[in-house]
């Protein structure tokens, strides 16, 4: 695991005390947690139900509603292909299943050297330029085999 | 200096606009020319991005589809005076794509310096608060109502209507949320106006607050937009320094504060009660109606629920009067709709007109037909809860009673146009898979429904009692449809069973891998 995910009680209590004077501030905290920590861990949610006067299942139950929070940490790299219809509609489909069989994992799996992580999205607003994607949350768009295998190649040397 | 105007928008830099501006800065360092380069929105002609243009004595003169091993060649063609070149496609405002529009919601974007407050007021940004300042809550509100908009989100529900329940509704705080969650496969207007105009929204938003007397606004942004995000919450700092948010808004003794919240990657968060849960720390689980979120909405307050450009169409609104944008649309379809065509299509992009334009028009004329060279074969209206429509229903005036008369949707404008190599039935398939991944799980019709939806769809493919199945699969839908607490399970038939009725061919049972019939004759 990565240094800069390393789990930190005491930072991760600062998070929540900084966001704990919002209205409704459940989503802010999850957010910030997992950019510093990857993921929203078991152990946070025991420190977000304290801090917020909430039952753990309650957390626990928003955390596992939205597709977005992770319990565990990803891939220093993450590879979100569009699977919505505009993008299928360019071939998105076949060009996934070429850029998963290429790097030798699922939806959602990871690389066996654990560099990238590839996740499904429904639409990232660029259905004029489809088929497209977003690599560490920059969007790539046009996209075929080459482009994806070079911006890969790119992300991973830098 | 010369002014140079590179894009922005992440369409444009999903295409390489970055490498574009990392490029002319290059050139204009090896070349010492006096230029600045200014980061724009996009003008919405995703064909030709990465577009950039150039200030000269005659207007801003465009080239496009740029890249950056381009740039040299471009400024060797005289690029800073508006040269010849083969990229040059001259003033974008007399490009066909643009010149037929009406851009009103769309003035701005591609045009100004998105954060720049000067370029915004410039181009006549704040004229519209300017004006609601001066007429007050209740004329606020009238002239909304008077003006025709409808809400641009999906349902195209009056505006005025829906401010007017929330200002007659008395509260010890009330609240403005924009619904900029825009999950539709096929749109990106909301994005294309939080990354190019924003400080419309914010316009937009602030009349409303003082029209309807609420104090507090939130725009929910969705995740997959991180740098709509980014932009947003920039420009939201910029005009809170210079006293367009905050209490006493210029001096008008108003007080409207703005807070932008991300989404977390559910589509149901787009239904309005549902992204009210979620702003308010929830599970994005749909509420029952009523109360309306106009008289309980949000941390149980009167709340408008607005989409973006519902509330970016409102300055034009205040600033040119009701008469001016009710003068634009068809019927009962007032003002402007900025179209988005998208998909497999040569001229994709924002297209913002009255309505009333054939689908036809748009698809063949304007799209310029599919990217493939392709015939059109189907085009599905209105985001993942639309109808496909075939050829056939070309001649479907754009509006929004046209189009529900013929079971479609004009929904949030977007377009998703599919060529003849689409296969309808994966389509229907892919449409209940959709929803059985965002179903909220409130209801069973759409919790189970969908799930069972694409076993039936999979069946009738595998020529498992295929007539049986088929009928199965109507039933079906007409339980989702009439089951269903809100438009995710309720619309979902539509995409269905339009592709079951315009391209039933299909439908026919085909050639499965062997393991994946057997394992469907044995669950039968
Ligand atoms: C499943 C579902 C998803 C929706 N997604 C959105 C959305 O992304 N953006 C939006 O503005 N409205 C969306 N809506 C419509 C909203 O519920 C609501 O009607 C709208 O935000 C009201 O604003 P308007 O009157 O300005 O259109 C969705 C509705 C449903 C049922
Ligand atoms: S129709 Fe689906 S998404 Fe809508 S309330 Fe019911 S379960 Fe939730
Ligand atoms: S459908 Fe893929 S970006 Fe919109």
């Amino acid at each position: 695991m990565p240094e800069a995910f390393a789990w930190d009680a005491e930072r991760a209590k600062q998070i929540i005390a900084e966001h704990a004077g919002l209205e409704g501030p459940m989503l802010p905290i999850l957010h910030a947690l997992q950019e510093e920590f990857g993921c929203v861990a078991a152990a946070a949610v025991s420190l977000i139900a304290e801090a917020l006067n909430l039952t753990r299942a309650e957390v626990h139950g928003v955390v596992t509603f939205y597709h977005d929070f992770r319990r565990e940490p990803c891939a220093p790299h993450i590879l979100q292909i569009c699977r919505a219809e505009a993008c299928q509609s360019m071939g998105s489909e076949d060009l996934a299943a070429a850029v998963l069989a290429k790097l030798g994992v699922g939806w959602h799996g990871t690389t066996r050297d654990g560099e990238l992580t590839v996740e499904p999205v429904y639409c990232l607003g660029l259905c004029a330029t489809s088929p497209s994607a977003l690599l560490d949350g920059e969007p790539l768009g046009r996209l075929n085999l080459d482009k994806i295998t070079e911006a890969l190649e790119e992300a991973r040397a830098a | 200096m010369t002014r140079i105007f590179v894009p922005k928008d992440a369409a444009a830099l999903a295409v390489g606009a970055n490498q574009v501006a990392a490029s002319i800065a290059a050139e204009v360092r090896a070349r010492v020319l006096p230029v600045e380069i200014v980061r724009t929105g996009s003008r919405g002609m995703f064909f030709l991005e990465p577009l950039i243009e150039v200030e000269t004595a005659h207007g801003r003169i465009g080239y496009g589809p740029v890249s950056a091993s381009d740039i040299a060649s471009l400024f060797d063609s005289g690029l800073m005076s508006g040269g010849a070149h083969a990229l040059r496609i001259g003033k974008p405002e007399e490009h066909p794509f643009l010149s037929g529009q009406t851009r009103l919601t769309f003035a701005h974007c591609g045009i100004i310096d998105p954060l720049s407050l000067a370029d915004y007021a410039a181009h006549g940004g704040w004229k519209g608060l300017a004006r609601a300042i001066e007429i007050g809550p209740s004329a606020i509100v009238a002239e909304v109502t008077k003006s025709g908009l409808r809400g641009r989100g999906g349902a195209g529900f009056p505006t005025g209507i829906k401010w007017k329940t929330v200002a007659d509704t008395s509260a010890d705080r009330k609240y403005v949320a924009c619904n900029a969650d825009e999950g539709d496969s096929g749109t990106f207007a909301d994005r294309m106006i939080m990354e190019g105009d924003p400080f419309a929204l914010i316009e937009g938003m602030t009349i409303c607050g003082i029209g309807v007397g609420a104090t507090k606004g939130y725009v929910y942004c969705r995740s997959e937009y991180p740098h709509a995000g980014k932009t947003f919450s920039e420009a939201l700092r910029i005009a809170r320094e210079a006293g367009y948010l905050g209490p006493n808004i210029q001096g008008s003794g108003f007080t409207f504060e703005l807070e932008l919240r991300m989404g977390a990657g559910a589509y149901i968060c787009g239904e309005e009660t549902s992204m009210l849960e979620s702003l308010e720390g929830k599970r994005g689980i749909v509420r029952a109606k009523p109360p309306l979120p106009a008289h309980k909405g949000l941390f149980a307050r009167p709340t408008v629920v607005n989409n973006v450009l519902s509330l970016v169409a409102v300055p034009t609104v205040l600033d040119r009067g009701a008469e001016f944008y009710a003068g634009f649309g068809f019927g009962r379809s007032r003002g402007t709709m900025p179209i988005q065509i998208a998909g497999n299509v040569r001229y994709g992009g924002l297209y913002e007109t009255g309505f009333g334009l054939t689908l036809g028009e748009i698809v063949d004329s304007i799209g310029g037909g599919t990217l493939s060279g392709r015939p059109v074969r189907a085009v599905q209206c209105g985001g993942p809860l639309g109808a496909y429509f075939p050829r056939s229903l070309f001649d479907t005036p754009y509006d929004y009673e046209a189009f529900s008369a013929c079971d479609g949707l004009v929904g949030h404008g977007g377009l998703v146009v599919f060529d003849d190599t689409v296969d309808m039935a994966r389509m229907a398939r892919f449409a209940m898979e959709f929803c059985a991944i965002e179903s909220c799980g409130k209801c069973t019709p759409c919790r189970i429904g969908a799930t069972r939806g694409v076993e039936v769809i999979d069946r009738v493919l595998a020529g498992v009692k295929t007539a049986e199945n088929m009928v199965l699969l109507e039933d079906l839908c007409n339980t989702m449809k009439f089951g269903s607490l809100c438009a995710l399970g309720g619309f979902v038939p539509y995409p269905v069973m339009s592709a079951v009725r315009h391209f039933r061919e299909d439908f026919a049972p085909r050639a499965l891998a062997a393991a994946e019939s057997r394992a469907l004759a044995a669950a039968e």
